[in-house]
């Protein structure tokens, strides 16, 4: 027992510097401007503008289902006024959902993409080919997938609460319980833009943790393919603890 | 000159080569023949630095590889052109892309010059047509005389050959083992070769080397080999389908 807790606590100390390595490597790197220009602009559209469509109906029915749920309870409630259904969807989706839902999304469609992406190019000795060409190979494919995460990121965490709050408005106006001008009063209600500031610093924050996780279990992928299978899993499992970790780290810290 | 001094390597506790040392001159063909599993690529990813040794040095021209930081090692290694076994072409980019990357990385010729250049280095290894085509269109044999094509695009000094004809028709090796001559000839390039195929050894190398319990057990020419009298060395070259 004493030696299974050592091997996984080596184990655990050992993955927290490799990637640290990773990451020193991936930040120091002399960029060439031409060749990471290029893959900058198409990580850019494969994390950030080919994820919209996924995020924003996932955002559509998350924040059609926090309009339905709240009139539910609004109705339930003698106490309540109809004001409150704008103010629940709105503030529930700005500091909450819309990024944490956008987040998960990632997590599986961008965290598992890199993560295959890269343990192939591991197992197939692509990255060997560019370490012996001279080429920075943490350099030229980790950090522009990191940047392109955390740059995107924001964009996606604002489509995500636009059309979730918008899906509440519809819901709202559909059902005829709640209109339009009823649900912005309540939306103003409750508005802080620091929520709005505290949401991008989440999204910021989600992004960097799928990209960097998932190009680290992507990078050291080793074992043909049932380990590229492993860092896959692996990847998509720890960018969403890591996205509950720091959900949670900045909650504490920034409300 | 590439000197290999009393290197050891293990993993996971188990030892793949033992006070391996080599020296390997300017302008030679060297084939490294052994085993599948003897340790001949790993003995490869030290000359290349991809492998850190256990115990002893690499030296390049007298510069110790291990020796050097990350950026004075990726410079020496732009002296080197690698053929991996499996080619190792980027599959997101085509066969010309492939092999103008280290042109676009490496130089700051005009994007005219570097098309102009991989359509010539495709030329060379006589698959002048297959520049649009994404690797996974490509043949086994023809992934490789891309990758082949891309890692003598720079023109280096040394050329290093994982297992070149592994996996390939007689017809389609004898092509790779006549372009391993031609390029040598014509770029002046020390090669390494990494094969257990004694038909491309005969027909490529200039010396060779065995590898037989972790050890280097035999070095030499083609004579040497031809009158060779090791027990070990000759039950290798026995075993393999070939005719001295």
């Amino acid at each position: 027992m004493v030696a299974l807790i050592r091997h996984r606590t080596d184990a655990f100390f050992t993955g927290l510097g490799r990637f640290g390595l990773l990451l020193g490597s991936a930040f120091s790197g002399t960029p060439h401007l031409r060749l990471y220009y290029r893959n900058l602009t198409e990580q850019f559209v494969r994390v950030g503008i080919d994820s919209l469509p996924i995020v924003a109906l996932a955002s559509a029915f998350t924040g059609a289902v926090a309009a339905v749920q709240s009139i539910y309870q609004l109705e339930g409630s003698f106490y309540l006024p109809k004001t409150a259904v704008g103010s629940f969807v709105t503030t529930s989706v700005i500091l909450e959902l819309g990024a944490l839902i956008a987040a998960f999304i990632l997590a599986g469609r961008v965290g598992a993409r890199i993560a295959a992406e890269l343990g192939t190019m591991r197992v197939t000795e692509q990255i060997d080919a560019l370490e012996a060409m001279g080429l920075n190979s943490a350099s030229y494919l980790v950090l522009p997938r990191i940047l392109a995460g955390v740059l995107m990121f924001p964009l996606i965490y604002v489509v995500a609460c636009t059309v979730g709050i918008g899906m509440g408005i519809v819901v709202g106006e559909t059902t005829g319980v709640i209109p339009l001008a009823t649900f912005i009063d309540g939306a103003r209600l409750l508005f802080r833009p620091y929520d709005l500031f505290f949401g991008v610093v989440k999204s910021l924050a989600f992004g960097f943790a799928i990209t960097s996780v998932s190009c680290y279990y992507g990078y050291y992928t080793s074992g043909g393919a049932e380990g590229v299978g492993r860092s896959t899993t692996q990847a998509t499992v720890m960018s969403c603890v890591f996205v509950l970790l720091a959900d949670y780290v900045l909650a504490v810290i920034m409300l | 000159m590439i000197e290999i001094q009393n290197l050891s390597k293990g993993f996971d506790g188990r030892s793949v080569l033992e006070d391996v040392s080599l020296e390997i001159r300017d302008g030679e063909t060297f084939a490294v023949i052994g085993r599948s599993g003897s340790g001949k690529s790993v003995l490869l990813k030290h000359i290349i630095g991809l492998l850190t040794p256990d115990a002893g040095r690499v030296l390049i021209d007298g510069t110790d590889l291990h020796a050097l930081s990350y950026g004075e090692l990726r410079k020496i290694r732009r002296q080197f052109g690698v053929l991996f076994q499996g080619g190792a072409l980027f599959d997101s980019m085509s066969a010309l892309e492939n092999v103008a990357f280290p042109l676009r990385t490496f130089t700051r010729q005009s994007e005219a010059e570097i098309m102009d250049r991989a359509h010539w280095c495709l030329s060379v290894v006589k698959l002048p047509d297959a520049g649009s085509k994404k690797p996974s269109e490509l043949s086994g044999g023809q992934q490789k005389r891309v990758a082949l094509a891309r890692a003598v695009a720079l023109e280096p000094r040394y050329i290093l050959y994982d297992e070149p004809t592994s996996g390939l028709d007689p017809q389609t090796s004898a092509t790779i083992n006549d372009l391993i001559v031609h390029l040598a000839e014509t770029l002046h390039a020390t090669s390494i070769v990494i094969t257990h195929d004694m038909n491309s050894v005969l027909a490529i190398a200039d010396r060779a080397g065995f590898i037989h319990e972790r050890r280097l057990h035999w070095t030499g020419t083609m004579e040497d080999l031809r009158c060779c009298a090791d027990e070990a060395t000759l039950a290798f070259v026995k075993a393999s389908e070939y005719v001295i």
